[in-house]
């Protein structure tokens, strides 16, 4: 039990970390880049990823996230 | 040229960039997480791979989905990545102490009222994780790439492109044995904040190459987003270094 517990804990710091907005715009990331993609929108993807990228790393700076 | 050389050409080229990005990242783990951690990272990946290969053989190609892999080891390359940038800058802003990390690790070494086992505090275990993702991931690619090359030309077009693919290995070995030691001496933070950069760039490319993205550029893409992210953290470097120093600025105002 220690063990699962202990890699639980692993992954959930790996991921989570102390910003949960990281992680959460991390997965935004590819779910919009997924319905970009399905909706044949090359172009628009590709510019789309580095922003929400950018954006999510902003939010995370500034709410403050230690 | 001949074929057979030009086989061999191809699949050192082909090989060549996806060593390159393997050791990017090693290099990256090495200089921020220790030696120990890359290398272990490396080891195992090495074996991991070893073990499919040796597994599945030329079956490999139609049993693994690369897209699918590309998208698990792409978001957890972006979600790390930006933990990093986020830390880096709020160091370089002043909102974080420099090395905070390791007054951490003290602390919590003092509060367990123990010394630091020697072998256990040099492997961290986030760093060996990348490590060994990076070196999985581009791994399995050079191996596509020398079955989807070799098929291509036949049966006995496995043995040269084995052979671009070693050499290729070789080569980009021996350059990060060399670059490795004057990368040692730039600023810890500023390593940091770079790497974390790169984590991000790799990850936005194999995230969406997996999810279906042809990005326009091909692999020159991943320096342009680098780029892109650089520009970025600055801008949001200097800015929460402003914000930091006003705040700090009312702080003692209101104290006097």
């Amino acid at each position: 039990m220690k063990y699962i517990t202990g890699f639980a804990m692993f992954w959930w710091d790996f991921i989570v970390g102390d910003s949960i907005a990281l992680a959460i715009g991390g997965l935004a990331v590819l779910l919009v880049a997924a319905g970009l993609v399905r909706a044949d929108q090359q172009m628009a993807v590709q510019l789309a990823m580095p922003l929400i990228v950018i954006a999510t790393l902003a939010v995370s700076l500034l709410r403050g996230d230690t | 040229m001949s074929a057979t050389a030009f086989l061999v050409a191809a699949t050192f080229l082909a090989s060549a960039v996806e060593a390159v990005e393997a050791l990017t990242i090693v290099l990256a783990v090495g200089l921020t997480h220790g030696w120990r951690t890359a290398l272990l990272g490396v080891l195992a990946g090495s074996l991991a791979l070893a073990a499919i290969v040796a597994l599945l053989g030329p079956a490999l190609v139609s049993v693994i989905h690369l897209e699918q892999l590309q998208i698990v080891i792409g978001v957890l390359l972006l979600i790390f990545g930006l933990q990093w940038l986020r830390k880096a800058i709020q160091r370089s802003a002043g909102q974080r102490a420099m090395h905070d990390e390791d007054a951490i690790f003290q602390r919590e070494v003092a509060a367990l009222g123990a010394t630091p086992d020697p072998v256990k505090s040099d492997i961290d275990w986030n760093g060996f994780v990348v490590s060994f993702k990076g070196v999985f991931l581009e791994g399995l690619e050079v191996v596509f790439i020398v079955l989807t090359f070799a098929a291509s030309r036949g049966a006995d077009a496995l043995g040269p492109a084995i052979l671009g693919a070693v050499l290729a290995f070789v080569l980009v070995c021996a350059v990060g044995a060399v670059v490795h030691r004057p990368l040692a001496r730039v600023p810890e933070n500023t390593i940091k904040w770079v790497v974390a950069v790169l984590l991000i760039s790799f990850g936005t490319f194999w995230g969406g190459e997996g999810i279906g993205v042809e990005w326009s550029l091909g692999d020159l893409t991943i320096p342009v987003l680098a780029a892109v992210y650089a520009v970025a953290g600055l801008a949001l470097t200097s800015m929460l270094a402003r914000r930091t120093a006003a705040l700090r600025m009312r702080t003692e105002g209101a104290a006097r």
